[in-house]
């Protein structure tokens, strides 16, 4: 009889997300019919290959090779990121192209992109993207700033649901300005005068608030449709899709979107207890995030970009205050509810890696970006599964030569022993084709332990 | 001396800084001593961040410390203090990236080791720094860029620069998130700075070699 999901251990857990991994269904709940045999085999083959690099327990049969791009599928099929963003059949084929062509071991999806009119129909300020704020040809940027202000911090501890319904969310989306009406849910509690709290929903602008969710909704429908299609095929064909989801550290929750660079590191001076305070409530939250979404999506690895705690962005002492702390109870309990939490350490870990070593082995995956992957290999190494870490730079100026140079040198220290995955080290928008096929075919060649 | 106030700010004291330099504005002193000491402390700050004791959060805040304590003064001051300038710098985001922050924190490094900064903002098309070069004359060029594109942008503005035959009136330096020296051969700078105090160190040699 199987064990119910709440008497798991978090071993028992990770294995059954493996298990839903390797048996995928198609949209009706069925198992996935795969197009061969052939693909069948290899589907389940790259998984467990990936999923004994990460576990630490053997040696897979060779080392794993993955491709993280950001908008490089665009230009690789000569089409702008605008294209994408706007025409999914174009979204579509270029991811698919990308997948086949390189046929590396697991895909991130087609999602990066994202569904241009999806943004303009809800008037999204956060970024701009093709057409809106940046030029057709180039990739979606961030307007950092103070989206929430610095005497916020109890509004968002206090009640961080209604925080963001009444007050982030109007800001971020002009669409959304009249959210700010909405009433204040938990007073909802008597019949006496009860009707009150429901005017706003009769007032025109709140109306149409509603209205632009209704069709954005759709239109986000449509896309993910596009979206669940491409994964249900590439599956089919044996390519696993990397990701069930996402969730972020604390630390990088405040600084990126709410507060910006300027005011989470301004606070860490002037009010650090509230935003230690605010950091320990967004906690739970974020681990809800990844394994809600690894439970929907059937896939254990939880993806987490790491932005404000690179080198030079924190001392020693601030980060170990201000940013491992709750970063480690997130990913402890990703760990608890058997997912396996894949932070991406962007920009250099240098200074940070005997501080995140403290995690249990075999339970994490890390992307490695611009730190010193020989450093990193006995430190961090010891107890997590690494990924990367080919540098932009080179797949976009260097050789075949130089990328395959560089390719055995990682196999040869990062991959010892296992506990080691190749990929690029950071997004990449522009590359030579052919530096991606080398770092991919050299991979699968010399990557083979003996 | 006391230098109450460079201890101040150099050890992020921020209520004491500002406190004691609206002691000092109400007490009658020379404003123009207020903002030296001011300056002595970004020095102190910008050695201890080379130092690697300080990071991108001291900068932060020591650049909001020095910008509240000039708006004190600033209602003191007959006319605009005549800093001495060391030279010029002209710097900005390349074509296509929006990034800023860490431009910002160069051109308020620059400044405040004393160079005259005029800084062209984000998505900066290479015809407009050559404006710029022609109007505002620059010893030194700061091309700023985090994205891979920006790494043709910068090669670009560079070819710009050459072609309007500046090239070799000006100094080029670059940086970003994932510039090396790799990508500077390729865009034809003269150096990449890894970090703000590299960019102010790059501009006091170039500029003090003039």
């Amino acid at each position: 009889m199987e064990k119910e999901w709440g008497e798991l251990s978090p071993d028992g857990k990770q294995e059954a997300l493996f298990q839903r991994w390797l048996s995928p269904k198609d949209p009706e709940g069925n198992d996935l019919k795969f197009q061969s045999p052939e693909a069948e085999k290899s589907y389940k083959e790259r998984i467990t290959r990936i999923e004994d690099a990460i576990q630490m327990k053997k040696k897979p049969d060779r080392v794993p090779v993955i491709v993280i791009p950001s908008f490089f599928a665009a230009y690789y099929n000569g089409m702008t990121p605008q294209e994408m963003m706007y025409d999914y059949d174009k979204l579509y084929e270029a991811f698919r192209k990308f997948t086949l062509d390189f046929a590396a071991d697991a895909h991130i999806g087609a999602t990066a992109p994202g569904p241009g009119r999806f943004f303009e129909v809800l008037d999204y300020g956060l970024y701009a993207w093709p057409g809106h704020g940046v030029s057709p040809e180039h990739s979606y940027q961030c307007n950092e700033g103070e989206y929430m202000k610095a005497d916020e911090y109890d509004a968002l501890i206090q009640d961080p649901s209604g925080f963001f319904s009444n007050v982030y969310l109007p800001r971020v989306f002009g669409a959304l300005e009249p959210f700010q009406m909405l009433p204040f849910l938990p007073g909802i509690l008597e019949i006496y005068g009860v009707a009150f709290n429901f005017i706003p929903y009769g007032l025109p602008p709140v109306q149409a608030a509603y209205k632009a969710l209704f069709e954005a909704g759709g239109e986000a429908l449509k896309w993910a449709g596009v979206l669940g299609a491409f994964n249900g095929e590439m599956a089919s064909l044996g390519f696993p899709q990397l990701w069930g989801g996402f969730t972020k550290a604390p630390f990088d929750v405040i600084g990126d979107t709410l507060r910006g660079t300027k005011g989470i590191m301004l606070d860490m001076y002037r009010q650090p207890d509230k935003l230690l305070e605010a950091m320990e409530a967004i906690t739970p939250l974020m681990i809800k995030m990844g394994v809600g979404a690894a439970q929907m999506t059937g896939q254990p690895i939880i993806f987490i970009p790491l932005h404000k705690g690179a080198d030079g962005f924190l001392s020693d002492e601030q980060y170990k205050t201000f940013y491992w702390p709750t970063l480690r109870k997130v990913m402890l309990g990703l760990i608890e509810e058997g997912c396996v939490p894949n932070p991406a350490a962007e920009g250099g870990y240098n200074s940070r890696l005997e501080v995140v070593k403290d995690l249990p082995k075999g339970k994490t995956l890390w992307m490695i970006d611009q730190s010193d992957m020989v450093e990193v290999k006995e430190t961090l190494g010891e107890n997590a599964c690494l990924l990367g870490n080919m540098s932009s730079a080179m797949l976009h100026l260097g050789t075949p030569d130089e990328v395959r140079d560089y390719a055995k040198k990682l196999i040869d220290t990062a991959g010892k022993g296992g506990g080691f995955i190749l990929s690029n080290g950071a997004f990449f928008d522009h590359a030579k084709p052919e530096n991606v096929k080398a770092m991919v075919d050299f991979t699968k060649e010399y990557g083979v332990y003996r | 001396m006391s230098k109450e106030l460079v201890n101040a700010i150099a050890d992020m004291r921020e209520p004491e800084a500002l406190r004691v330099a609206k002691e000092m504005v109400e007490g009658g002193s020379d404003p123009l001593a207020i903002l030296g000491e001011a300056r002595e402390a970004m020095g102190i700050v910008g050695q201890r961040y080379e130092e690697g004791t300080y990071f991108l959060p001291e900068l932060i805040l020591a650049g909001v410390m020095l910008n509240q304590i000039a708006d004190m003064v600033k209602p003191q001051l007959a006319e605009a203090p005549d800093v001495e300038r060391h030279g010029k710098v002209l710097i900005g985001t390349v074509e296509g990236d929006i990034h800023d922050i860490g431009k910002d924190i160069v051109v308020f490094m620059l400044d405040v080791n004393g160079f005259d900064v005029l800084d062209l903002g984000i998505d900066v098309r290479p015809e407009k720094f050559v404006e710029a070069i022609k109007d505002f004359q620059p010893q030194v060029v700061g091309l700023s860029g985090f994205l891979t594109l920006a790494f043709d942008s910068m090669k670009d503005t560079v070819e710009a620069i050459k072609k309007a035959g500046l090239r070799d009136k000006v100094k080029i330096m670059i940086g970003g998130g994932q510039i090396s020296d790799e990508i500077r051969k390729h865009t034809g700078a003269d150096a990449y700075g890894k970090d703000a105090m590299a960019g102010v160190s790059l501009a006091k040699e170039w500029i003090g070699a003039k």
